[in-house]
């Protein structure tokens, strides 16, 4: 056997331009089907690494889906606001550590804008419990001073290409409505966050009592007729928000969280929810999720074109190979060798495509992750592969295996028929 | 050596036998002359003599075992240790050297290959020597057997076909390809080392100038029922 490996060996290398196509074309396929896993597994861990460290989120009932999409990925809207003394009645609660309000509602050129309280910077948490970090500038301030301050995510500050001290107004809602916008009072950017690849980046931060100052003037939606309240004059009302959107809540012992969302449950003020973020970010990858399965399926359906490639060649190669064949039955090789020598070549071939697929999937990875991480927020990292890659290249290498075994015994039934005077 | 009894072919889904031969012998250490024209079934008749086709009746017998009495498998290491075949052209594997060529049935034989460790010390040296008298020099043997002219390489294919002193040698219109004078020299050197390793030699040519060089001569449409019948 190890002669026969050493002639297939030898008669691969006089036909490698063609076998190295092929070679090219599994190593394609390799690449794309482990990449869309690569990018579907990473996508999903940042997915569900998009808020950590928070163990329920607050607000006024409605779909756990529902809450989890506006209070963490500030996608459509709360159809109820929370009063803040029901949130400061749950703070009470004996399990709970902390609590950090959000309200949401306004935007700035799309990017939505969340109200809350310097306590936010503190307490968020994503990825592997990351904080948040500042890459230039400083939170805002709690208090009077900090009023019309805004701390920008990092996609935002990139792609308006604000500044700190730049000025900046908001849109009332999701902007475009002409008229709506507080251009009365205008916010400096006091701070820019570090890039975190979740929604944060997305997002402009105010403090709460800036919230209420530009909506001073406003009622259900609209700016009040000849009532205009400057920014200064602003300063002086009072600023205590009455109702917010929804709270992050962190809880001094995990133990207590269904206890904890049992009481949000029946709080009796109003009708309250809160969810599980982990729980919720699942179900809602449950649902996102059908296009990156497709996606799979499309590059497995592109793995097995590429297979029915190799059968296809060697086939096609095999009718000028029956002299060859031929020759090796003349010196003593039987079938079985001819048939051993096709899949040890086949086998050859998937593997170098393979190999070389999995360097590609790597090599792009290290070209591409800065482009994706700044383009996309999705963070790819370098690493071996994971069991269910490991399976997807087991998977193709089995596949190529059995496919080349269809040429083998193609060859070996010829070798059979030909006996050693091949007729073409 | 080789003995035929009444042998029935037909090549699948023909109509009608192509070769029926009541009785073929050769003797070991003789040399065969088959003559026929194209088409009359000569390279058949050395594929049922190889072992590598069965006939549909009848017996054919190498060294006194019977072909069909083994296995395929069996078959085919009996064919590699005891049959050197050489074909019209083309014999050798272009990608491999002319030495690796000739050393690639003691790849699949260790019966020749011990022959040829038992003649001249290694496989190596064997087709080395062998080369030698075959005479291609030194400076031909690393390299691709492709790069050889045709003449070149029907001497290689005979240096194969003898290496580990196989009982039986098959040549299938070795010399079609050659021109007179390559052909005449072939000739001399094929029989002279056939000679020497005591092997037999079936020699199949359309040439009958070339009858005259070998032990023996046959006409395959004379001995050939099926041909006979077919033209009658």
């Amino acid at each position: 056997m190890r002669a026969i490996l050493a002639i297939a060996w030898r008669s691969a290398w006089n036909r490698r331009g063609t076998l190295a196509l092929v070679g090219l074309s599994v190593a394609l396929s390799t690449f794309l089907l482990l990449g869309v896993e690569r990018l579907r597994s990473d996508v999903r861990e940042n997915f569900s690494q998009s808020v950590s460290g928070t163990d329920l989120i607050v607000g006024a009932r409605t779909g756990p889906m529902q809450l989890l999409l506006y209070a963490v990925f500030r996608v459509g809207g709360a159809t109820n606001n929370v009063r803040i003394d029901s949130l400061e009645a749950i703070a009470k609660h004996r399990a709970v550590a902390w609590m950090v309000p959000l309200s949401l509602g306004d935007s700035h050129r799309g990017f939505p804008v969340l109200a809350t309280t310097p306590a936010y910077f503190e307490r968020f948490r994503y990825g592997d419990r990351q904080p948040l970090a500042l890459a230039q500038g400083r939170p805002f301030s709690g208090d009077l001073a900090g009023v019309y301050e805004a701390v920008l995510g990092a996609e935002v500050a990139d792609r308006l290409r604000y500044r700190l001290g730049d000025q900046l107004t908001l849109s009332h809602g999701g902007g475009g409505m002409p008229g709506a916008d507080h251009a009365d009072k205008p916010f400096r950017v006091v701070g820019i966050l570090q890039r975190t690849g979740t929604p944060v980046d997305r997002t402009l931060h105010i403090s709460l009592q800036a919230m209420e100052a530009i909506h001073l003037d406003w009622v259900a939606g609209v700016p009040l007729p000849g009532k205009k309240i400057s920014a200064d004059e602003a300063l002086q009302a009072d600023l205590k928000p009455r109702q917010v959107t929804a709270a992050l809540v962190g809880l001094k012992n995990r133990a207590a969280v269904f206890a904890v969302q049992r009481a949000v449950a029946d709080f009796e003020g109003e009708p309250l929810m809160a969810v599980l973020p982990g729980v919720a970010l699942d179900e809602l990858w449950d649902v996102v999720g059908t296009g990156e399965r497709a996606l799979l399926a499309m590059s497995a359906m592109v793995a097995v074109v590429s297979l029915a490639g190799l059968i296809a060649v060697v086939l096609a190669g095999l009718n000028e190979r029956r002299r060859e064949l031929a020759v090796l039955r003349a010196v003593g090789a039987a079938p079985r060798h001819v048939l051993f020598m096709l899949a040890a070549e086949g086998a050859m071939v998937t593997l170098l495509g393979v190999a070389l697929g999995v360097a590609a999937v790597a090599a792009a990875v290290v070209a591409l992750a800065p482009w994706l991480q700044s383009s996309y927020g999705v963070t790819l990292t370098l690493s071996a592969p994971s069991p269910a890659q490991w399976g997807l290249l087991a998977a193709v290498l089995a596949a190529g295996f059995v496919a080349s075994l269809v040429p083998g015994w193609r060859a070996y039934r010829l070798s059979l028929a030909d006996g050693l005077s091949p007729r073409s | 050596m080789i003995e035929l009894h009444a042998l029935r072919y037909r090549w699948p889904g023909a109509a009608h036998d192509c070769l029926a031969i009541d009785a073929l012998r050769v003797d070991a250490g003789r040399t065969l002359f088959l003559h026929g024209p194209s088409g009359g079934g000569k390279s058949t008749l050395l594929g049922l003599l190889a072992g590598v086709l069965l006939p549909r009746e009848g017996k054919v017998s190498l060294l006194g075992t019977p072909w069909a009495s083994l296995s395929g498998a069996r078959r085919d290491a009996f064919r590699a240790d005891h049959v050197g075949y050489i074909f019209q052209q083309f014999n050798l594997l272009p990608y491999l050297s002319v030495l690796d060529n000739v050393l690639l049935p003691c790849r699949f034989s260790r019966l020749r290959r011990q022959r040829a460790m038992a003649a001249a010390g290694s496989p190596l040296a064997a087709a080395a020597a062998l080369l030698q008298r075959v005479g291609l020099n030194q400076g031909l043997w690393a390299r691709a057997a492709s790069q050889l002219s045709v003449g070149q390489q029907q001497r290689v294919a005979a240096a194969r076909a003898l290496i580990g002193q196989p009982e039986l040698v098959i040549a299938d219109e070795p010399t079609s390809a050659l021109d007179s004078a390559l052909r005449d020299s072939f000739m001399a050197l094929l029989l002279q080392q056939c000679r020497d390793a005591g092997s037999t030699l079936v020699f199949v040519s359309h040439d009958e100038r070339l009858a005259e060089l070998f032990d023996c001569s046959v006409s395959l449409p004379q001995i050939n029922q099926a041909a006979q019948e077919a033209t009658a």
